[in-house]
């Protein structure tokens, strides 16, 4: 083995992102690592790299134990990385990108024509007709990537980390840099390939790890698999039977009243147009893998991003969904996937986070009397049992559950009809999971329509009335009642997608 | 062409097409004497503009320069009057010091993780109270050397003057096209520029790189403040207030992108002559008040900001396609 | 009390000045009654605060959405000159104050939307204005020191209203109308909403954009209200020097106040205990019989200090050296407890 991972395990205050983790990679392989949001991939890349350090656990690279402490004492251990976004600098040129560190010198000077050779050796192998004294901005992110690859390469030269490397490209870039690695493969570098992309680890990868909860669920051989196995494997049935048997209530051959209409509903690059009625007091669920355009659906409903086509309908006619303010003038709200980026005020108190959006509707003139702050706060942290020392600690102190039920109480107090949920329950104790699923249930029971995207199957399974399911940017099927189930949605996310990716680009 | 180079051929084209419309007006400033005294009269400008470029390249600001222009007028001056060192000596005490009082900022704005902005406010008042501690009068520089470098010029064809600080300036510049895109140090400032967490990932020593930046603006800060006293044959503790702003207004009409990452030390030399010239212009016509250089840099700085911005959104929608 | 403990730091400071001042000047604290006005060093103080005063109560609103207002001094030249020009052409009080106003609106309004609108950073935005502002000042004034003889406006720069002069009385109203309405209504709420997170105030419904010009709309107001008393103060416009490095000594007001440069929480309050530090420095310097020189060296100590206090990294280092001692202290006791038994 080129690389030995054993027992790896790191702690953040509330969470084990990573425990216990075994993984291997042999020389000449791709090993790909999969596993959803909060599973523990980036944690075992990071200790991998140096950017963090293991608690516990035992990492050996040809033999020796390393513990790196910075990504360049990890790159002259022989471990380069290339991520999605942030390898190369674009306002330099092709050129100082690749030789940056190691640029030839003449007389004190940077050499430029030594600099462009070398550069050019570099690339060479890796087909790629360009310009090296161009401006790495001047190329698409594809060729970027490769330009990655051959910097990490050059500097690492045994094991090649490649995270997310094919998230923005389109199908024709991915192959090109597929023959990229497979080369290098056939040089006898171990590469790690992380991807959310089914369809490119069964094309690419001989082994598959899968994570989830910061623990492994398997290693195989990705030939002795198939995508059904796969995903359930990743989605898993990771919630205890307590946690979602009192949340299910049965509603078979319920009917709920259409309460708004969204048709052809659309964005280019975003998600392809797609039908979808809410009913009052229905729960809608989507599911889909990391990527699929689950929360690109959400953002568009919200005015987040502008729709290319269609519209959005209540009965009393055209909804304006152009920005989050017109969307919320609606009657919607929005509790984004990104907690700390998009959803709580770190410095502002759990009373002001409660009241910010019902005071942003009623205007700087109108301030809700301080009193009512206070009784609104009090009342939801009741409620939604939010563990806080006061209406007065800042948000930023509170654990991931509590600031989540944080910003479902700015919500809640709005009383909108239409409630988007992405991802509530990510990072959250067993404790507030069930709790939140079971606001769920009792918030739509009092009329509210609730939208949950979730990449926690049982989590759908248990609260959804109707499960939209969304692959390659698509809605694709649409499942109600018995329907319902890991097999059905797995399947339905699993359909093979080969057909449908040429309708979107 | 390059994108790279839109800027610096806008502001190439801007320099001469401004001096095409002054020439027309007034045939006389064509000539080596307008040249010379152009190079003269903003040497300083030019040499402090090159460490300026230097910083907001790296995406940092410096606005301590013209507070330790001052401070460098009055430690020559005062020095010169009080101890009988010779003024190399004293050019070099005060380079020393200069340079170390840039490194130290550096450093605080690195080991602090403040703003280099507020940072380089607190040089200011300090080097601005340092020489007002000093003195606070105006002390002349009279020293048989400053007379030779006084009269140190080389007589261009057209009776122009190439004196020695538009000279002296001219090799700065050209020092600093040499740093900033021919050395490794050059190189990690553009990474810097371009964003420090990748820096970092490459390889870039942040700090060390912060503080040798810093010094480097404190380093021509003081060399800008020795050919200012040449200049003006004296130390004064109120003299050139403003001036951090009118080089940044210069490295940005220069084409340097002043979120960093992304120009040219060439370009800010045209963009000091270009703000020289407009002086000169309104010099030369008598009728226009001098209130309209400012508003003119005003409106070419907001053009130059503008004209970045487009640029950054142009390149974004291409990448995003 | 809340409001009382976030200002202690200021105030200690405050009175170990004053304290040290009246040290070196018996003098410093007298205040006599000279012709039904008040006089005395304090009166003075607060006098010449004034337009320190007033530009920091609208840095502190920009500084509160993690921005900043390098142009307020230029607008005080300009507002200055308006004003001065508006009552040499015979419009009035009334209209010259209107006008003066509204340049300082027309000033925010430019820099809000570089800012709000063409997302341009406010450091930069705001330095087009501040370089160019000058020069439309001296368009104004054509150049000259505009004066004027007009008692009106004189008013606001020499005049005394209970006793107490003018521009004192204006800025402190000023202050504390500002500050009652940013405490009265929801705005100060909102503001601290966009300054600390903009994306997901504006993902709850906050009209970040119109807020954001808002506040630099305040500032250029509260630009125009220091101008107005400059100028009314030496009767005439001086477009060169009139509110020169001014913004400076405001953003250090703010700072001293204890606001981050970061955005988020700001007390109004404290940034005016800032500029009241600032200028009895500068007075009590001149007292105190120092040569005015120590100022900025003075200035510059204060700088330094207030970054150490509010350096991200240092604040973390503290943390870390608190949580070790903790871990110490608590090992020993475990420890004693351990060998007692």
């Amino acid at each position: 083995m080129l690389l030995t991972i054993r027992s790896l395990t790191k702690t953040f205050p509330g969470t084990k992102a990573l425990d216990g983790v075994d993984f291997d990679l042999a020389a000449g392989e791709v090993h790909a690592l999969l596993g959803e949001n909060g599973a523990g991939k980036s944690t075992l890349i990071k200790c991998l790299t140096g950017a963090y350090e293991r608690d516990e656990g035992l990492i050996t690279l040809e033999g020796e134990t390393i513990s790196p402490r910075s990504t360049s004492e990890a790159q002259e251990l022989g471990i380069g990385t290339v991520y999605q976004e942030v390898n190369l600098l674009p306002n330099l040129t092709v050129a100082q990108n690749l030789t940056f560190g190691n640029e030839p010198l003449r007389f004190g000077m940077v050499d430029r024509r030594a600099q462009l050779r070398q550069a050019e050796a570099m690339l060479e192998g890796y087909r790629l007709d360009i310009d090296v004294s161009r401006d790495l901005s001047a190329y698409s992110v594809a060729i970027r990537q490769i330009i990655a690859i051959a910097r990490a390469v050059a500097l690492s030269g045994k094991v090649l980390i490649l995270d997310e490397p094919t998230a923005s490209l389109d199908a024709r870039e991915v192959e090109t840099l597929f023959a990229v690695v497979r080369g290098l493969r056939d040089k006898g570098l171990g590469i790690v390939f992380v991807s959310h992309f089914l369809d490119q680890v069964f094309d690419l990868t001989d082994r598959v790890t899968v994570l989830r909860n910061g623990q492994k669920v398997i290693t195989e051989r990705t030939a002795d698999l198939d995508r059904v196995q796969l995903i359930e494997h990743m989605l898993g049935r990771a919630l205890k039977d307590d946690v979602v048997g009192h949340a299910k209530a049965h509603q078979a051959g319920r009917e709920w009243p259409e309460l708004l209409k969204f048709e052809g509903f659309g964005r280019r690059g975003h998600i392809a147009p797609f039908d979808l009625s809410v009913g009052e007091g229905e729960v809608l669920g989507l599911a889909g893998l990391l990527g699929s355009g689950r929360t690109e659906s959400a953002e568009l409903m919200f005015g987040l991003a502008a729709a290319h086509s269609g519209a959005a309908r209540d009965a009393k006619g055209t909804l304006d969904l152009s920005s989050p303010r017109k969307a919320i003038a609606a009657g919607f709200g929005f509790a984004p996937e990104e907690r700390k980026e998009d959803g709580i005020i770190a410095d502002l108190s759990v009373r002001e986070n409660i009241a910010l959006a019902m005071q942003a509707r009623r205007g700087w003139m109108r301030p809700i009397p301080r009193a009512e702050q206070q009784r609104l706060a009090e009342d939801y942290i009741e409620k939604l049992d939010i563990r806080t020392s006061g209406p007065e600690q800042p948000i930023g102190d509170l654990s991931g559950g509590n600031q989540q039920k944080v910003v479902l109480a700015r919500w809640l107090a709005m009383n909108p009809r239409f409630l988007i949920l992405d991802e509530p329950t990510r990072g959250i104790d067993v404790g507030a999971h069930a709790e939140i699923l079971r606001l769920i249930r009792q918030v739509t029971a009092e009329g509210m329509s609730i939208l949950v995207i979730s990449s926690e199957l049982d989590e759908l399974i248990a609260v959804a009335d109707r499960v939209i399911v969304v692959r390659d940017r698509r809605h694709v099927a649409e499942l109600t009642g018995s329907e319902i189930t890991t097999d059905t949605i797995v399947h339905a996310i699993a359909a093979p997608d080969r057909d449908t990716t040429e309708v979107l680009a | 062409m390059n994108p790279r180079l839109y800027p610096l051929a806008a502001t190439i084209a801007i320099f001469l097409l401004a001096w095409v419309i002054c020439v027309m007006q007034f045939p006389y400033m064509l000539s080596t004497r307008v040249v010379g005294n152009l190079l003269t009269d903003n040497a300083y400008l030019g040499i402090v503009a090159v460490g300026m470029t230097v910083v907001i390249l790296s995406g940092g600001i410096d606005l301590s320069v013209g507070s330790v222009i001052a401070f460098s007028g009055v430690f020559i001056a005062v020095m010169l009057r009080d101890t009988g060192l010779h003024p190399i000596l004293v050019f070099a005490l005060l380079l020393v010091i200069a340079t170390g009082f840039g490194a130290a900022m550096g450093w605080l704005i690195h080991a602090l993780a403040m703003p280099p902005f507020i940072v380089t406010l607190a040089g200011m008042f300090l080097a601005r109270g340092a020489a007002y501690m000093l003195t606070i009068d105006s002390v002349p520089i009279d020293h048989a050397f400053y007379d030779l470098l006084d009269d140190a010029y080389y007589l261009m064809p057209g009776k122009g003057r190439l004196t020695l600080i538009g000279l002296v300036m001219l090799l700065t510049v050209s020092v600093g096209m040499i740093v900033a895109h021919r050395t490794r140090f050059g190189a990690s400032v553009f990474a810097l520029g371009g964003g420090e967490a990748t820096a970092r990932l490459m390889g870039v020593k942040v700090g060390r790189t912060t503080v040798m930046i810093y010094a480097f603006s404190g380093l021509m800060a003081g060399l800008s403040g020795i050919v200012f006293s040449v200049y003006t044959s004296s130390g004064y503790p109120l003299a050139t207030v403003g001036t951090e702003l009118t080089a940044i207004a210069a490295v940005v009409i220069g084409g340097t992108l002043l979120t960093g990452g992304a120009g040219f030390v060439f370009g800010t030399l045209i963009g000091v002559l270009t703000m020289g010239l407009i002086q000169t212009y309104i010099v030369f016509d008598g009728s226009l008040s001098s209130w309209w250089t400012k508003i003119i840099i005003g409106l070419l700085l907001l053009a130059f900001i503008l004209l970045q911005k487009g640029l950054l959104r142009v390149t974004m929608a291409r990448v995003g396609a | 009390m809340t409001a009382l403990r976030r200002v202690t730091p200021q105030l200690l400071t405050l009175a170990a000045l004053v304290a040290l001042v009246t040290l070196f000047f018996p003098d410093f604290l007298r205040i006599e009654v000279v012709n039904g006005r008040f006089v005395g060093t304090i009166m003075d103080i607060l006098k010449r605060g004034a337009p320190i005063g007033l530009l920091a109560v609208g840095m502190t609103l920009v500084i509160a959405t993690r921005g900043i207002d390098l142009s307020v001094g230029t607008t005080m030249a300009i507002t200055g000159a308006v004003a001065a020009w508006s009552i040499t052409q015979g419009y009035g009080l009334g209209g010259a104050l209107v006008l003066a106003l509204l340049a300082g609106v027309a000033a925010g309004l430019w820099n809000g939307m570089l800012v709000a609108i063409f997302g341009i950073q406010p450091i930069v935005a705001t330095l087009i204005l501040m370089t160019s502002g000058r020069g439309i000042a001296q368009l104004v004034t054509e150049g000259r020191i505009l004066t004027f003889s007009h008692e009106g406006m004189a008013f606001f720069g020499s005049g005394d209203l209970l006793g107490i002069p003018s521009p004192a009385l204006l800025w402190l109203l000023t202050a504390a109308g500002v500050a009652l309405l940013m405490r009265r209504s929801a705005l100060g709420m909102l503001i601290e909403a966009v300054g600390v997170n903009r994306a997901a105030s504006a993902l709850a419904g906050v009209n970040a954009t119109v807020l954001l010009i808002a506040v630099y709309v305040a500032s250029g107001l509260c630009a125009a209200l220091a101008g107005i008393v400059a100028t009314a103060d030496i009767r005439g416009a001086d477009a060169n020097n009139s509110g020169l490095w001014l913004e400076l000594d405001a953003i250090l007001a703010v700072v001293i106040g204890g606001n981050s440069l970061m955005g988020g929480r700001f007390s109004i309050a404290a940034s005016l205990l800032g500029a009241l530090i600032i200028q009895t420095i500068d007075t009590g310097i001149l007292l105190a019989g120092f040569p005015s020189e120590y100022n900025l060296v003075i200035k510059a100590g204060l700088v330094l200090v207030i970054l150490v206090l509010q350096s991200p990294n240092l604040s973390h280092h503290w943390y870390a050296l608190r949580r070790a001692a903790r871990t110490r202290r608590e090992t020993a006791m475990d420890r004693a407890k351990e060998t007692g038994r």
